[in-house]
């Protein structure tokens, strides 16, 4: 609407309107560096936070039919350093430690004991890129049964024979579609996908799904800058899908 | 017209060296400007001067002072007229007759807000996005990588693929906000009528089409924008609506399965939210030289709310 006014007035107006977008400046104080790390950082927390409280353990991730899986020559090897930490297969033993009433080693047929899962489902790469695959394990949820874990503890550590590690919330953990795996197309999990064991989460980001793995720990505080291998980098903790 | 009544109030003529002489209200009648009225100004403000000064000479003027209407030819030389003019016009601009000007108060607060919060969380989710894109420039199967095309790193905030992510999770916060906050205001405060593109507006827009980018005769607007200017602000709804709902799927595709299936699963998503980008990359420059195009008065508008002197009609 047109309206007609004094100069003067136009101006202290215009000024008046002009000051009340002052409050945006304080977006400046992304242009810090020191600054701006904290406040994405809390971002990333933040995000992580609503992921959590959105994360339905009965919300099942899709699975697909054995003609939409990706060929095995096509699913990629993927790793932060090198592709094969040359676990001795022989003597592997997964320890178990924490939370847990019967800690101790475990041998891979104890873990093959446990009820067998396959599933055809979408491995995500914080990256961008996904393909269908086809996982056989046992879920982790019957694993830290066995091993006597206390499930309302918070957090399920994870070491990597490549001294890769990880954290993973309690909740995705006992998801019915997370495996500990050790079987990728009908076949042993080969050294490059992480042999003998690995997680496998078609609710997480392929980064929290630990390769070589040789350690669980149920616990529930974790260590500051000891969260995962690229999470102490800036990666979302959470990082599910 | 207004000029000759105020010359039939005109007095009997001052002494030549008026100037010089103290002034009484008697000797010095207001009389509208001769520069304010035969400068070539709006039809609108010629207007207010002539409603000003009839009700200025009607007060200042006492009747008993007034002489008998005389045609204002025989009694003063043109040259005595004149000067009379501007000391009318003088004395109007410093006591009663302030300069008024047409104005309009087009954007509401919210809206001041949302605009320069979106500007910058546009750049921040746009370069942060490019660099997130880097680490997998493609949209086919990662076996074999058929990368669509290199990124310079110079265009890209973050660093890398991890403090990329973390300028995109944490923006995409005030980005969700603002867009809910702008479309929330426009619907409850009823200003959406100013800006939303509707059926009615087709016929306009190829008319403003012909006048940018063929030279065309500028259409006359009536209205706060045109409708080639709704149709891309209202378009831009439509990129950031199509980038929040493909960037929920992106980010929890399993828990939005529903969402991902709408949009055609996880591949199609992530074309889709690159086409939302493309779409504000597409607005963006041609917005910026419209802005560039229109000078200061249009520009300020977005700050300070009021535009002076808009362009249009009411």
């Amino acid at each position: 609407m047109i309206k007609r006014l004094d100069d003067k007035d136009l101006r202290r107006q215009s000024r008046r309107q002009l000051l009340k977008l002052a409050p945006l400046a304080a977006l400046g104080l992304f242009a810090f560096p020191k600054l701006s790390d904290r406040l994405v950082t809390e971002g990333v927390a933040f995000s992580d936070w609503v992921a959590g409280a959105l994360f339905r353990r009965q919300h099942l991730a899709r699975t697909f039919s054995n003609s939409e899986v990706a060929p095995f020559e096509k699913f990629p090897y993927n790793g932060y350093d090198e592709l094969d930490p040359e676990v001795d297969l022989e003597k592997w033993t997964l320890t178990v430690e924490g939370d847990v009433q019967h800690p101790g080693e475990y041998t891979l047929a104890q873990v093959q004991a446990l009820p067998k899962i396959n599933q055809n489902t979408l491995h995500i790469c914080v990256e961008g890129w996904d393909v269908v695959g086809a996982f056989g394990g046992t879920r982790i949820s019957d694993f830290l049964t066995l091993v006597g874990a206390n499930k309302s503890a918070r957090f399920l550590e994870v070491e990597c024979a490549d001294d890769y590690y990880e954290s993973l919330d309690m909740e995705s953990v006992l998801h019915p579609q997370s495996l500990l795996c050790y079987e990728m197309y009908g076949q042993p999990l080969d050294r490059k996908h992480g042999a003998p064991l690995r997680l496998q989460m078609p609710t997480k980001l392929g980064y929290k799904q630990a390769k070589y793995i040789d350690t669980f720990r149920v616990s529930n505080v974790l260590k500051p800058g000891k969260t995962g291998y690229w999470e102490d980098q800036g990666y979302s903790w959470f990082g599910g899908v | 017209m207004a000029n000759e009544d105020q010359k039939t109030t005109l007095p009997q003529p001052a002494t030549p060296d008026l100037d010089t002489q103290p002034m009484t209200q008697a000797e010095a009648p207001p009389v509208p400007s001769e520069s304010a009225l035969s400068k070539p100004a709006l039809t609108k403000k010629v207007d207010i001067v002539e409603v000003h000064s009839a009700e200025v000479a009607a007060v200042g003027v006492a009747p008993a002072q007034v002489p008998a209407p005389i045609p204002a030819q025989e009694k003063t030389s043109p040259d005595e007229d004149k000067k009379e003019n501007k000391r009318g016009n003088k004395k109007d601009n410093e006591e009663k007759q302030p300069e008024l000007v047409r104005a309009a108060y087009e954007h509401p607060l919210v809206i001041r807000v949302t605009h320069w919060l979106n500007a910058i969380v546009l750049f921040v989710m746009v370069t942060s996005g490019l660099r997130i894109f880097r680490a997998f420039p493609s949209f086919g199967p990662k076996i074999p990588q058929q990368d669509l095309i290199d990124i310079p790193k110079s265009l890209t905030l973050g660093g890398w693929l991890g403090g990329a992510l973390q300028w995109h999770f944490t923006f995409m916060w005030l980005f969700g906000a603002s867009g809910i906050l702008y479309i929330s205001y426009q619907l409850l405060s009823g200003h959406y009528r100013t800006v939303l593109f509707t059926p009615k507006d087709i016929p306009g827009v190829w008319p403003m089409m012909r006048h940018y980018f063929l030279f065309g005769v500028k259409p006359t607007g009536t209205a706060q924008y045109n409708p080639l200017q709704k149709l891309a602000y209202t378009s831009t709804v439509g990129f950031g609506a199509l980038s929040l709902l493909t960037g929920v799927v992106m980010y929890k595709p399993v828990q939005f399965s529903w969402l991902a299936f709408l949009f055609g699963g996880f591949h199609l998503t992530r074309i889709w939210h690159f086409a939302a980008m493309c779409g504000f990359l597409a607005f963006i420059p041609g917005h910026l030289i419209m802005v560039a195009l229109h000078g200061w008065s249009n520009f300020f508008s977005m700050l300070s709310g009021w535009k002076r002197e808009p362009e249009y009609q009411e």
